[in-house]
């Protein structure tokens, strides 16, 4: 089928400001949206520049806006779109290039987190134990593979950029969860300050736009009651 | 740009991430890891089922049990001395991941559970045995993911989305890599008492592929460049089940969960081919038989691909145990696998060959083993051999973190008690020539329809099934496309952000590449393993129960030899 995709570009080392270019492809209904980018580049025009590696959804190196929406380029489907796809990149960060956004920022607050099991106690010659249940509370986040998707679908976070974002606080979720971690107290700091997890106004934008299926607000809403009651 | 440490690690996959965690725990030792990917991008993140150690959770098992299983799955290629350190650190390492905190599944007693997977057996070959350490289906994602967060606790340096070009040697001594800037272009010289390569697999070379875009084989075709001999490069794996027409990985554990092959009559063919393992022999073997059905007629309407059908184990093991196999089957197929059957074929999936290197990952330079000082090499772009002709599931994962974490011991060691060596003059003389050449030609071919070309054929003439007609023909056709690529030119010109430019590079790579598993392929004139030849279908351990050595010598290509290293298993007949 005959695809119409407009592509948002913008290379600040040569270019004023942003525009939007289009170009027709022939692709398949089944093909995935980075299937039509790779056509694009591979057969149109060379210079169009975006993340992507696995193609499988599951590195996630080509989260973007896709008709509005962030998604994984690699998970998307020409059919679920239709023959008329824009293509932007994930709003809130600096554009590096066309669909290639400045992640620094997401990778510093992801750190500010401690997002590594803290545990000083000597382990035992074999596994910590810990029971199916105590695993399954923090299952769903550690499902989380980085791709930005939901910290750029955040109003809070377009509000105000120091907001620490979803993808920082799902991974802070996998360990305050986690049975065999003691370092509650050393993420407090982070975590429960007013760029923390008080930020989030519970729009569930972020749980929309994760494509691993995380359930973003309410891993975040866990933290808050545990900040507060525990 | 100038940048001195006393490691470099090259690639932030498992393999790197667990040796630069070794290294960022002696105090003193400064360690960079320059990757192409954010580390969490890499695509150990993709391997789904599990990591084998004989843990013995469930029933009784022995790391012996799991080394024969490595050496006869190996096709008895397998170096033993090897495989018998990595199926006895396979145990310490799984509790290690654990205690770094790993989510593991659990049992019922809360104990890291394990699963079936193809070709792992109790009592040397009697049947399959539950082996295999799982977290959910998304094992390798999280092994990456506790690597990276264990690194970031310990403070280690990324340059990320740096391309690397090339390595740097100084009179026979290793001593640094230099690697493009993505981001802007400019070129880094990364000064160090030792490099390690963990830059991984190289599937991007055939057209179907469970492999990430990134998978270009990179290290190990700069290693080659640099008369670094690869060894055991016709041994590459295709998986059984790749989704049709797509290469995405179907895991293993589907089938370590229950799931059958099922040919165009409804029929579980591996009850003719394996009796005793059916669906969990190992991967050669599936996929041979699979080319077998479909050249028999037997393929799906007589087509190229078969059935897996998982409809019998039911919703909730599905949704439980095997959730990300699910999505993507309903994601990319568009069938729901509870109630449909999965069309699968063939996919090219895992190197077995590399660089090799010997037991703490020090990189060897010819038939003797003489290590070359300063180098090492880990994971999928190393031979150490411990897969031999053709790996099991659920070892790779063993392989990384195993041989990752010697090679990062012993580089601990190695820097303590040896000097930087000087660099020569204008170390990056040959990639800023490279990266100059590609930018300035204006006219030429694209690089896309070189490397469309180059997949197409490897894929009909060097995958499961070989001979020596397809390969020559292969031989001659990638010696045309190089010929090609060498007046190939990219639309990009700018230094800001280039992925054409890195793609131009990368197709250099799978080029160099395949010309080694082609030569391979021709000079090992039996069946063994992953490489199975039409014209040789027997294994011919007189001749051939050794390793290839493939040099680049400047005038050519040179094929050596040398020994597999025997210790507990001799040689015996492969059957399942």
């Amino acid at each position: 089928m005959e695809v119409t995709c407009r592509v948002r570009r913008y290379n600040p080392t040569t270019d004023e400001k942003p525009y939007y270019a289009t170009y027709t492809v022939e692709v398949e209904s089944t093909d995935r949206v980075l299937d039509v980018l790779n056509e694009i580049k591979w057969h149109h025009d060379g210079t169009l520049t975006y993340r992507r590696s696995c193609a499988h959804g599951v590195c996630g190196s080509d989260a973007m806006r896709i008709n509005g929406r962030n998604r994984l380029a690699c998970k998307t489907l020409v059919k679920e779109v239709g023959d008329r796809i824009t293509v932007e990149p994930m709003m809130g960060f600096e554009v590096v290039r066309d669909l290639v956004v400045d992640l620094d920022s997401f990778f510093e607050k992801y750190k500010s987190v401690k997002p590594y099991l803290i545990n000083d106690d000597p382990p035992p010659a074999g596994e910590r134990l810990q029971s199916p249940e105590e695993r399954e509370l923090y299952d769903d986040t550690t499902k989380c593979i980085l791709c930005g998707a939901c910290t750029t679908a955040c109003p809070s976070f377009w509000g105000n950029r120091e907001f620490v974002g979803p993808a920082a606080l799902v991974n802070a979720h996998r360990f305050i969860f986690d049975s065999r971690d003691k370092g509650l107290d050393q993420r407090v700091g982070a975590v429960g300050s007013r760029e923390g997890v008080w930020r989030c106004r519970t729009i569930f934008n972020c749980t929309d736009a994760c494509p691993r299926g995380i359930k973003v607000t309410k891993a975040m809403e866990d933290v808050k009651r545990k900040l507060l009651y525990d | 740009m100038y940048h001195k440490y006393d490691v470099v690690v090259v690639g932030g996959g498992g393999a790197g991430l667990m040796a630069a965690l070794q290294l960022a725990r002696v105090p003193g030792i400064r360690t960079a890891v320059v990757s192409k990917l954010y580390p969490s991008r890499s695509h150990t993140g993709a391997a789904q089922g599990g990591i084998g150690a004989a843990l013995g959770n469930h029933e009784e098992d022995h790391w012996e049990w799991h080394m024969f299983d490595t050496v006869k799955g190996g096709d008895y290629l397998t170096d033993q001395d090897a495989a018998e350190i990595m199926c006895h650190n396979a145990v310490e390492t799984v509790y290690e991941l654990e205690h770094l905190g790993l989510p593991f599944s659990r049992t019922p007693q809360g104990k890291i559970d394990q699963r079936r997977f193809g070709g792992h057996t109790r009592n040397f070959g009697e049947g399959p045995v539950r082996r295999s350490c799982f977290a959910a289906d998304r094992t390798g994602h999280m092994i990456l993911q506790t690597l990276y967060q264990q690194c970031i606790k310990h403070e280690v340096e990324f340059f990320s989305e740096f391309q690397v070009l090339d390595l740097i040697l100084n009179d026979g001594v290793c001593c640094g890599v230099v690697a493009l800037n993505v981001r802007d272009g400019e070129l880094h010289t990364f000064h160090a008492k030792a490099v390690m390569l963990a830059t991984g697999g190289y599937g991007r070379a055939w057209k179907i592929t469970s492999n990430a875009l990134a998978s270009t084989g990179d290290g190990v075709a700069i290693a080659y460049r640099q008369g670094i001999p690869l060894e055991d490069m016709e041994m590459y794996q295709f998986h059984p089940t790749g989704e049709y027409k797509l290469g995405i990985l179907i895991s293993e554990a589907c089938r370590g969960e229950g799931g059958m092959l099922l040919n165009d009559k409804g029929k579980r063919f591996m009850e003719r081919y394996a009796p005793t393992l059916l669906d969990l022999a190992p991967r050669d073997m599936i996929s041979r038989c699979i080319y077998q059905e479909i050249k028999e007629g037997r393929g799906i309407n007589g087509q190229d691909y078969v059935h897996l059908d998982l409809r019998h184990l039911g919703r909730e093991v599905i949704e439980s145990k095997l959730p990300d196999q699910a999505d993507f089957i309903r994601v990319y197929l568009g069938i729901d696998p509870v109630t449909e059957l999965v069309p699968t074929q063939p996919t090219a999936h895992y190197a077995m060959g590399g660089i090799p290197t010997d037991l703490d990952g020090r990189v060897t330079v010819d038939e003797r083993n003489t290590p070359l000082p300063g180098l090492y090499a880990a994971g999928e772009c190393a031979c150490v051999s411990v897969h031999g002709a053709n790996r099991l599931g659920t070892n790779s994962l063993v392989d990384i973190v195993v041989f990752g974490r010697r090679a990062g011991k012993d580089m601990a060691e190695f820097v303590a008690h040896n000097e930087l060596v000087p660099l020569p003059p204008k170390p990056d003389a040959y990639a800023s020539a490279q990266v100059k050449e590609l930018l300035g030609r204006t006219e030429g071919e694209s690089v896309a329809d070189i490397r469309t070309e180059l997949q197409a054929e490897m894929m009909d003439k060097v995958s499961v099934i070989r001979s020596e007609e397809t390969l020559c023909h292969a031989q001659a056709k990638v010696q045309e496309l190089k010929e090609r690529y060498s007046r190939a030119a990219i639309q990009d010109r700018q230094s800001w952000f280039n992925t054409e430019l890195t793609e131009a590079l990368e197709l250099g790579y799978l080029l160099d590449i395949s010309e080694t598993v082609i030569a391979g392929a021709l000079a090992r004139k039996e069946s063994r393993g992953g490489h199975y030849r039409e014209d040789y279908p027997d294994r011919d351990d007189k001749r051939f129960l050794r390793h290839t050595l493939i040099y680049n010598r400047g005038e050519g290509i040179q094929v050596a030899y040398k020994p597999v290293k025997i210790t507990r298993f001799e040689p015996m007949e492969r059957k399942y």
